[in-house]
């Protein structure tokens, strides 16, 4: 189990530096940082003094170790656009990101599953027809399509819903703001959510129904059937645990894509998250804090990945290995 | 005789498909008295897993049981609504299936499955569910019982998983256990412990077997009766020594003469020539009669009914055997002479 771990960690780290790696050459190559950083009329002997002081002229690696040592402080520079620092403005707009992301996540994973068993268990219904043809639906339109879509009806049409920002925020301790113990801060959640957790939802549920599908078939189910077991033990005991198995995977890295789909919802919901922040950072070549989201999604789904993992361990007992001594009886 | 404990009449089994009605029973009759040992022959889908589908009432969708009758104890079953079936199923009926590396679910415990399905039927608490759970463990076989409920099914090995479906199957003290080719998928060196277990534990309990096995040895030394079955119908029934050493049915003097000696053990079933014909294909007539070395112009035209013969043997217990064939008299002559 500890080595397990020490494995899964050991990958991350790997990861993270490649990407830190990717991340630093971003910074470093694309554009000219001191171009960026001055003014028009600064002259060619400030620019390399600048140059010198900011280190632009040592060695490739002790550059990029000084990035990496500033990158693991938390410290990515100095926002080219907004000339403030890339860590503080990432971490103002990471609750707005994570709770959109969190939340549809959940909408996603909860409907997609629920869809998915029932469509699995009424395969010939007129109500899982109906479900199927939706999501073939929900799987073929863009995002920013069911955006504008759900715009058009809830907010313009039917003025129910806020088309628009996150409503009225609490400040919590510890820099964390919420929308979600305001009503105009819940309302504005709910449109955002559904576009970006709508395309991972028909996802999760055609995986589940697939699957559960397969479940069905088993020798075991057909056994506890044979045993009596009530058609909710059946599916919902026995078929279900096993569905959710390969499920807990895609889903968890499904949660990956969300934080990073979230750059479209975003733009189109005008959502004050790190999605909008870096579509503004891109029109305006501003690198550094292109650097840092780079970097700050990659560790999204290294954690992830390394949850998912643990969970996955949680759910099947055949991955643990602690009683593997007994097996040969 | 008293009233059988399972009746089979006429049972016909059907598969609507697009390209018209498959039948995979076709007439099936037969009776399992209580406490007996019934086996069941037949080549690859002949149907033998069919009737042990259609007894505890697993038929896959579409298929359904078309006509005929089955009663358990003399009550109707075929004709249960789900929720009665239900509780008929583990309860009365238990059912062994071939491969337990795949019947018992992955994700519970031993003690998960056995407790869930002990408390379904009986009326008992977890903690006194547990117990029985670990006695009949014990009962099975299972070394240091008590401390191995607990492991998952991957920590055991395949014949001791067997004996872990086999508990699950008796669990709540069912009067018949179905067991469709419960060996099948095991190590040949615990073929015969599992058999003697399933034997065992049936007679102690007082519960009926029907046993779908390819493996004659172990029909002639486990089964009181034995029935072929072919293409979806009864061929012969009849007490097993009858049977193997006087076969009344062209087929099942087949299946025999494919066997080197009966007195070997582990005879294995051996193909006759030609192959069992598709659902689909089956001809007119006797279905066997294409392959059949004695087969006249009747048998393309005329479907045998099942037919009750007598055993005149004496020093062996006269008892009912049936056969469907038109050349009954010619083969029964033929399997006396045999005999004496
Ligand atoms: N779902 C189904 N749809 C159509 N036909 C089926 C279906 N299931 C089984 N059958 C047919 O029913 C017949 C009987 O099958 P069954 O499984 O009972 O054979 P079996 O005697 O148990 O063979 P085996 O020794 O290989 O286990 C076969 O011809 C099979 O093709
Ligand atoms: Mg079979």
């Amino acid at each position: 189990m500890l080595a397990f771990i020490l494995r899964r960690i050991f990958q991350s780290v790997i990861v993270m530096l490649t990407v830190a790696l990717v991340s630093f050459a971003l910074f470093r190559y694309v554009g000219d940082p001191v171009t960026s950083m001055v003014g028009q009329e600064t002259s060619l002997e400030d620019r390399a003094a600048l140059r010198d002081a900011l280190g632009l002229n040592d060695p490739f690696f002790v550059q990029f170790a000084r990035f990496l040592g500033n990158a693991v402080q938390g410290d990515f520079g100095i926002s080219y656009r907004l000339q403030e620092p890339v860590m503080g403005l990432i971490l103002s707009r990471l609750p707005a990101t994570l709770e959109l992301a969190l939340i549809s996540g959940a909408l996603a994973f909860i409907f997609g599953v629920g869809f998915g068993v029932y469509t699995a268990l009424r395969r010939r219904g007129i109500i899982s027809n109906a479900i199927m043809t939706l999501s073939l639906i929900g799987v073929s339109l863009p995002t920013f399509l069911i955006g504008v879509l759900l715009i058009w009806i809830f907010a313009v049409e039917l003025q129910i819903l806020p088309s628009f920002g996150r409503g009225e925020v609490v400040a919590l301790p510890g820099g964390w703001s919420t929308g979600l113990l305001t009503p105009s801060g819940r309302a504005s959640l709910i449109l955002p959510a559904i576009t970006l957790g709508l395309y991972q939802m028909t996802l999760i549920m055609r995986l589940v129904r697939a699957e559960m599908l397969e479940v069905l078939r088993a020798d075991y189910i057909r056994f506890a059937r044979a045993r009596g077991l009530s058609d909710r033990a059946v599916h919902f005991g026995h078929a279900l645990k096993n569905t959710l198995v390969p499920v807990i995977t895609i889903t968890g890295l499904q949660l990956g894509s969300i934080i990073a789909f979230a750059i479209i919802t975003e733009t189109v919901f005008q959502w004050p998250g790190v999605g909008a922040l870096f579509i503004n950072s891109v029109r305006a070549v501003d690198v550094p804090v292109m650097a840092a989201y780079l970097m700050l999604i990659a560790l999204v789904f290294v954690i992830i990945n390394l949850i998912v993992d643990l969970l996955y361990y949680a759910v099947d007992p055949r991955l643990r290995v602690d009683r593997g001594a007994g097996a040969s009886a | 005789m008293s009233e059988p404990l399972l009746s089979l009449r006429d049972v016909v089994v059907e598969f609507p498909t697009r390209r018209g009605v498959l039948r995979a029973l076709d007439g099936i009759s037969l009776d399992v008295n209580a406490g007996e040992v019934l086996g069941l022959v037949g080549e690859s889908g002949a149907g033998k897993s069919m009737i042990g589908s259609a007894i505890i009432g697993l038929i896959a969708p579409p298929g359904r049981i078309a006509s005929g009758e089955i009663r358990l104890s003399g009550q109707r079953i075929d004709n249960l609504g789900p929720s009665q079936m239900r509780a008929l199923r583990g309860k009365r009926i238990g059912m062994v299936f071939q491969d337990p590396l795949t019947s018992l679910n992955p994700l519970y415990t031993i003690a998960d499955q056995l407790v869930e399905t002990i408390r379904t039927h009986l009326p008992v608490t977890a903690a006194e569910a547990r117990a029985q759970a670990i006695a009949l463990l014990d009962r099975v076989g299972i070394p240091a019982a008590a401390q191995r409920i607990d492991d998952y099914p991957h920590h055991f090995s395949g014949g001791m998983r067997q004996r872990v479906v086999i508990a699950l199957a008796l669990c709540a003290q069912p009067d018949l256990v179905i067991a469709d080719e419960p060996t099948t998928a095991l190590d040949v060196s615990v073929q015969a412990q599992i058999i003697d277990l399933l034997k065992d534990i049936c007679a102690e309990r007082g519960a009926a077997v029907v046993l779908i096995t390819h493996d004659m040895g172990v029909i002639a030394q486990t089964a009181d009766r034995v029935a072929v079955v072919y293409a979806g119908r009864m061929a012969e029934i009849g007490p097993v020594s009858d049977v193997i050493h006087r076969p009344a049915h062209p087929y099942t003097r087949g299946l025999m003469g494919s066997i080197p000696s009966l007195r070997e053990e582990r005879a294995r079933l051996v193909q006759i020539p030609g192959a069992m014909p598709r659902l689909d294909a089956i001809s007119a007539g006797c279905a066997f009669h294409p392959r059949c070395d004695v087969a006249t112009a009747a048998c393309a035209t005329t479907r045998p009914a099942m037919t009750h013969l007598v055993s005149a043997q004496k020093g062996e217990q006269s008892a009912d055997r049936f056969a469907a064939c038109l050349l009954l008299d010619h083969t029964a002559r033929e399997g006396g002479e045999h005999g004496g």
